[in-house]
C-alpha cells in the first residue's frame, strides 16, 4: 500500500467534490425509489455532521432525515442530573464527569450552577483523569458520574477495572450508560402505532459510528430481519454519510433489506471483543432506564453488577437520592423531535427562550443535540 | 462527544499500557486497555475516544474507499465533459456568442 497520511484520512472523507459527486448519484438513483424514505440517523455525531455540511439540501425531495436520540447528554433525564447535583453537595465529595454534562439543566440547576455555588465539580476529558484526582485528594470521595452509549461504557469499565486491581478506596461510580438497539426498537414501535403517512415513519437507519466500533454491526441484525428496516453502519464524515445513504437507496431500489457496513475501516461485524468482555464483566442491564423525552425503556441502560455494589454511588447514597419522577419543561418538544415527529424550529421557544447559552430542553445542550445543531447550522437550510 | 479525527501511534509505553499518538500535529496519550495486547504498533492509525484507543483504522480499507471516491469523481467528470460537448452541439445560441 502506498504511504498513507493523516490528512488523507481527514481530507479524503470531507472532500466537497466527493460529497457533490455522491449527491449526484443519490439524486439520480433516488428517481427509482419505490416510495419516499425517511432515514433516521440514530447517533448525535451524525446529526451534527449532517447539519454542519448541509446534507439535507443535497437530498432529493423523497429522502428525509429524522434526527435520532443518540446524544448521551440530551437523553439524560432531570432525575439523574439531580442525583449528580445532590452528590456534588456532599461535604467530602468531588463529583467528576465528562465535559459535555456541564450545562445540562436538572430541576435544581446544572452542574455548572452547583459549582458556582461552591460544590467541587470537575469536568474531565477522560475517565483516566479520575485517577489523578483521587491520588491528589485521598481524604475525599471521588464520584465518577459516568455517561454515554456503548462507545464510552468500556472506558468507564477500564477505570473500574483499574480501581479494583489497584485497590483504590476513594473512587465510586454513578452509572448512566445507555444502549442503542433498545431505543431503536422503541422508536419503531411507537412509530408503527401511528403510521399514517411517510412523514412520520422511519424507513431505514443510519447505524452509529463509534458505538458500532465497540459493539460490532451484529447488534443491528434484527432490524432488517424482524423489523423490516435496513441498516447501514456509517462513518462520521460527510462523505461517509453520503455513501451510506447511497447504499440505502440502492437497497430500496433493488428490494433488498439488509445490514451493511459502510464504515469498514473501523467497524467489523463482531466489534471490539475485548471491550465487550470488560463491559460484561462489570455491568448488567438495568430493568428500565428513563430517557429524557422518551420515558422508560426496558433494558436500555447498564448498572454495576451486585458484586461491585461497594463502588456503586447509587447504592451507597441511596438514602439521599430522590426517586420521584420529574416532568420536562411544558413547551419543550424534545420527545417529539427524538421520535422524528417534529423538527426543532417547530418548537415555540426554539431560538428565543431556549438557545445554547440558556437551554431549557436537553436537545439544545450538546452540540450533538438536534436543536443545538439546527440553531448553529440551520440557516444553511434556507 | 465523538471526534473522528484519526491519530497516528508514535510511541508505545508497555509499562503504563499507554500509546503516545499524534492527532493532526497534537501529541497526546491514550490508554491501551481496550485493545488486545500487542495489536497496536508504532505507525498504526487508531481511533481515540475519551483517552482510550478504541480500535485500529484499517488502512487498506480506508485507501480502498478513497480510491472508489476518486473513480466516482472521474466518472462524473467524464459524463460532465460529454454533456458539455453534446450541449455545445445543440447550442442554438451559438451565433449570438
Ligand atoms: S428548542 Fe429547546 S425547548 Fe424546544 S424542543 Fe429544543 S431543546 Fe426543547
Amino acid at each position: 500500500m502506498s504511504e498513507l497520511q493523516l490528512k488523507d484520512f481527514y481530507d479524503g472523507f470531507r472532500n466537497p467534490d466527493v460529497i457533490g459527486g455522491l449527491a449526484k448519484l443519490i439524486n439520480e438513483e433516488a428517481k427509482q425509489l419505490p416510495h419516499p424514505i425517511n432515514i433516521m440517523e440514530v447517533c448525535g455525531g451524525h446529526t451534527h455532521s449532517i447539519m454542519k455540511y448541509g446534507l439535507p439540501q443535497l437530498m432529493p425531495q423523497n429522502i428525509k432525515f429524522i434526527h435520532g436520540p443518540g446524544c448521551p447528554v440530551c437523553i439524560m433525564p432531570k432525575e439523574r442530573i439531580d442525583h449528580a447535583y445532590i452528590l456534588s453537595q456532599q461535604e467530602d465529595v468531588i463529583l467528576v464527569t465528562l465535559g459535555d454534562m456541564i450545562k445540562v439543566p436538572g430541576s435544581k440547576g446544572s452542574l455548572q450552577d452547583a459549582r458556582a455555588k461552591g460544590a467541587d465539580v470537575r469536568f474531565v476529558y477522560s475517565p483516566l483523569d479520575v485517577l489523578k484526582i483521587s491520588v491528589e485528594n485521598p481524604e475525599k470521595k471521588v464520584i465518577f458520574f459516568a455517561i454515554g452509549f456503548e462507545t464510552t461504557a468500556p472506558m468507564t469499565v477500564a477505570l473500574i477495572d483499574t480501581v479494583i486491581k489497584r485497590g483504590i478506596k476513594n473512587i465510586f461510580f454513578h452509572i448512566n450508560h445507555v444502549t442503542v438497539p433498545e431505543v431503536m426498537v422503541e422508536l419503531i414501535d411507537s412509530r408503527d402505532e401511528h403510521v399514517d403517512s411517510y412523514n412520520n415513519r422511519i424507513d431505514a437507519f443510519l447505524g452509529p459510528s463509534h458505538v458500532s466500533v465497540i459493539t460490532g454491526a451484529k447488534i443491528y441484525e434484527k432490524f432488517p430481519k424482524e423489523y423490516n428496516r435496513p441498516v447501514v453502519v456509517s462513518g462520521f464524515e460527510p462523505v461517509d454519510v453520503m455513501e451510506a445513504i447511497l447504499m440505502l437507496v440502492r437497497q430500496f431500489n433493488e428490494q433488498r433489506c439488509e445490514l451493511e457496513i459502510q464504515y469498514k475501516r473501523l467497524v467489523s461485524y463482531e466489534g471490539n471483543l475485548k471491550a465487550q468482555q470488560l463491559v460484561e464483566k462489570y455491568f448488567e442491564k438495568a430493568d428500565l432506564f428513563k430517557w429524557r423525552g422518551l420515558g422508560n425503556i426496558p433494558e436500555s441502560g447498564y448498572k454495576l453488577k451486585n458484586e461491585y455494589s461497594e463502588l456503586d454511588a447509587q447504592i451507597i447514597y441511596d438514602a439521599i437520592l430522590p426517586k420521584e419522577e420529574i416532568e420536562d419543561h411544558k413547551l419543550c418538544i424534545c420527545g417529539d423531535i427524538l421520535r422524528g415527529m417534529a423538527n426543532p424550529p417547530e418548537c415555540t421557544i426554539f431560538g428565543t427562550a431556549c438557545k445554547p447559552s440558556s437551554p431549557l430542553g436537553s436537545c439544545m445542550v450538546s452540540s450533538e443535540g438536534a436543536c443545538a445543531a439546527y440553531y448553529k447550522y440551520g440557516n444553511l437550510l434556507k | 462527544m465523538c471526534l473522528s479525527i484519526p491519530s497516528k501511534v508514535v510511541e508505545i509505553n508497555q509499562e503504563l499500557n499507554l500509546a503516545v499518538v499524534d492527532t493532526m500535529g497534537v501529541t497526546r496519550k491514550a490508554g491501551l486497555d481496550l485493545v488486545e495486547e500487542g495489536s497496536v504498533k508504532v505507525g498504526d492509525y487508531v481511533l481515540i475516544h475519551i483517552g482510550f484507543v478504541m480500535n485500529k483504522i484499517d488502512e487498506e480499507d480506508a485507501l480502498e474507499s478513497l480510491k472508489v471516491y476518486n473513480e466516482i469523481l472521474e466518472k462524473l467528470d467524464e459524463e460532465e465533459r460529454e454533456r458539455l460537448v453534446l450541449e455545445d452541439d445543440n447550442c442554438e445560441n451559438r451565433t449570438l456568442q
